[in-house]
């Protein structure tokens, strides 16, 4: 019988087996913010152990509120950075220099494939896309992570999610992962790896792979996966190429390493869903959780107070391009966003702001009335940034709908970038004019 | 060992959040007893008043995936802040269960068949379950509805959680 790639990185990186079923996994990195690690460090402290298991395998960014908004947040970034002064962590990204975690460390090329690596934050199962085993802790896990370098885990089954065909034009990732989700249902894929293939995966760019991986938590995943392969290899090549870390002379012998971290042929899923995308059409989330899935086009009118475009789910330079590529020609005919909302994109790191710039895509977000703020994870869990009023309605590229998670009272409908900027102009939920906006968010 | 469980909330509904147990705004407090008076702040569930139903409670009962969403540890420790130290549901999310293990909390599974007749029982009454770890057992007892006495199956992990106090104590001595 043969194995899965999480079945491989659990065999690979297993030091213990302390009780029946649980493996205590060796770490290759563990991320942390500002808002799970100061009580990790603070207890860490009281107990006499402020130490690190190795300064060059932990991450951390200030990333959840970022600038600080209030004195207590002022004190978990101040927390979080004399800890990495204090521990020798050169992997430190303060404000100017961050981004949302789960965009910026993939950027920094700090995942690999077959890595295991967890952070205090359920979206750490993001980091899959690169064929790494990444999951999300609370902050118990993340203390003796940082301190020992292990993890201790349930080996999960996995989950077959083969999404076939092609997507359509304004069709996206977050539109196939919405599918994923409604079909699974919330606690669908507890305690399993969610592994994504087919060809639409194979076609699709690594933030495409993270947009799915991050939000396998929605199913209950504990994390998603795709295989690594030539995509993955040119993404990492800056880092892993002659101009980074000399591992590999040529892509194909980073391939050839790379190419044992896949699944077997004959590996054994507990469950294999599979999906023709090429039926898809643009979907949102409707209700208080983000299984409640259906097309836009059955949305009726709800009329939008605010859309958000940001997070680590889709606020990288790709779903930037697509939002742009949707306003572009009314910005161009002298058209903003509807008057009656106001529309708010938070880059997801200052690498994709500052590509943005370069690409002219800031310009058409501020001609077409967007607030552009700075990269932080800020209201996609209501911290900060964008925080709804009581009866408020938000159009948001982020992963959450819960009841009050964008500010109380407030109701959120998830979608894809292109969406949300279709709903920018409209005032309402709608596609209108998406899949005419050029394939690869061309503007 | 500590004791476990006491006066009983029951929370009538599935996928009962995170975020619902305790909001995310409150993730910039930097001690644990200080997430107590903000419990179950944003949850609306049927026949649930916050103010009415939280005060002096031990237990939870619930219904499927109870713990979803963020990886706030800040979920079990706003309950422990009220006095809570266990949760009994159908099913949970995985990072919540373990959450409360780690902090030396139970999270029980019952079969949902189980979790209906702890309702339809006992829901709407003072209710009292007491959970003994060692034995493997739960009670619930009311006034009304007597006594119900549960078989609770354990796992070897999770009995060492509830005995060292958690996974920092247990963990930080054997790696």
């Amino acid at each position: 019988m043969g194995k899965t790639l999480a079945e491989k990185v659990f065999e690979t990186h297993v030091v213990d087996k302390p009780f029946e079923d649980l493996w205590v996994l060796k770490l290759d990195t563990v991320f942390c913010h500002e808002i799970t690690t100061p009580i990790a460090i603070a207890d860490l402290q009281a107990k006499g152990m402020d130490k690190v298991f190795d300064p060059k395998k932990i991450k951390a960014v200030i990333d959840h509120v970022s600038p600080a908004k209030d004195s207590k947040t002022a004190e978990q970034g101040k927390a979080l950075r004399q800890w990495a002064r204090r521990q020798g962590i050169e992997d430190f990204f303060d404000i100017g220099r961050n981004g949302v975690c789960h965009a910026l460390f993939p950027e920094k090329g700090f995942v690999r494939p077959g890595y295991a690596l967890v952070m205090g934050d359920s979206h750490t199962c993001t980091h899959g896309a690169f064929g790494a085993f990444a999951a999300g802790v609370g902050t118990t896990d993340l203390e003796i992570a940082v301190l020992k370098g292990v993890c201790a885990f349930k080996k999960p089954k996995t989950l077959k999610i083969e999404l076939k065909g092609a997507l359509p034009a304004g069709v996206y990732p977050k539109d196939a992962m919405l599918a994923v989700i409604s079909a699974l249902g919330m606690g669908g894929g507890t305690d399993r790896v969610l592994e994504f293939s087919g060809p639409v995966v194979d076609s699709m760019s690594m933030e495409g792979r993270m947009t799915l991986c991050n939000m396998a938590v929605e199913a209950g995943g504990t994390s998603g996966i795709c295989m690594p392969d030539t995509t993955t290899a040119d993404y990492l090549w800056p880092f892993i190429g002659p101009e980074g870390e000399g591992l590999f002379a040529t892509k194909d012998e980073a391939l050839a390493e790379y190419s044992k971290w896949s699944s077997d042929e004959d590996a054994e899923y507990d469950r294999i869903l599979g999906i023709d995308c090429s039926t898809l059409e643009p979907l949102a989330t409707y209700g208080y959780s983000p299984d409640k899935v259906k097309p836009v086009r059955e949305m009726g009118e709800v009329k939008v107070d605010q859309v958000y475009i940001g997070s680590c789910t889709n606020g990288r330079i790709e779903d930037l391009r697509a939002a742009a590529a949707v306003l572009a020609p009314e910005v161009r005919k002298g058209r903003k966003v509807h008057k009656e909302l106001r529309a708010i994109l938070a880059p997801a790191t200052t690498e994709v702001y500052a590509a943005a710039l370069r690409e002219g895509l800031i310009e058409i977000f501020v001609q077409a009335g967007f607030c552009v703020s700075n990269p932080t994870c800020g209201a996609c869990l209501g911290m900060s940034s964008g925080v709804l009023a009581s009866g408020e309605i938000c159009a948001s590229t982020t992963n959450r709908n819960f009841s009050g998670r964008m500010g109380k009272g407030g109701m959120i409908h998830l979608m894809s970038p292109a969406s949300a900027a279709a709903t920018a102009l409209e005032g309402r939920i709608s596609v209108a004019r998406i899949s005419a906006a050029k394939k690869g968010g061309e503007v | 060992m500590k004791k476990l469980g006491g006066k009983v909330l029951f929370l009538d509904k599935d996928d009962i959040n995170t975020d619902e147990l305790i909001p995310a705004k409150y993730l910039n407090e930097d001690s644990k007893k200080a997430l107590g008076p903000y419990c179950l702040e944003d949850l609306s569930a049927p026949g649930f008043d916050r103010a009415r139903d939280l005060p002096g409670k031990g237990a939870i009962v619930s219904r499927a995936n109870f713990g979803c969403g963020s990886s706030r540890e800040h979920a079990p420790w706003a309950l422990e802040a009220n006095g809570i130290n266990v949760v009994v549901a159908e099913s949970f999310a995985r990072i919540f269960r373990r959450n409360m293990y780690n902090c030396g909390m139970v999270a029980a599974e019952l079969p949902k068949a189980v979790i209906e007749e702890l309702f339809s029982r006992f829901s709407g009454q003072e209710t009292v379950m007491e959970l003994d770890a060692e034995k493997g057992e739960i009670l619930f007892s009311s006034t009304r509805a007597g006594i119900l006495k549960l078989p609770l199956s354990i796992g070897e992990f999770e009995l060492a959680m509830v005995r060292s106090g958690g996974w920092v104590e247990f963990a930080a001595k054997r790696y």
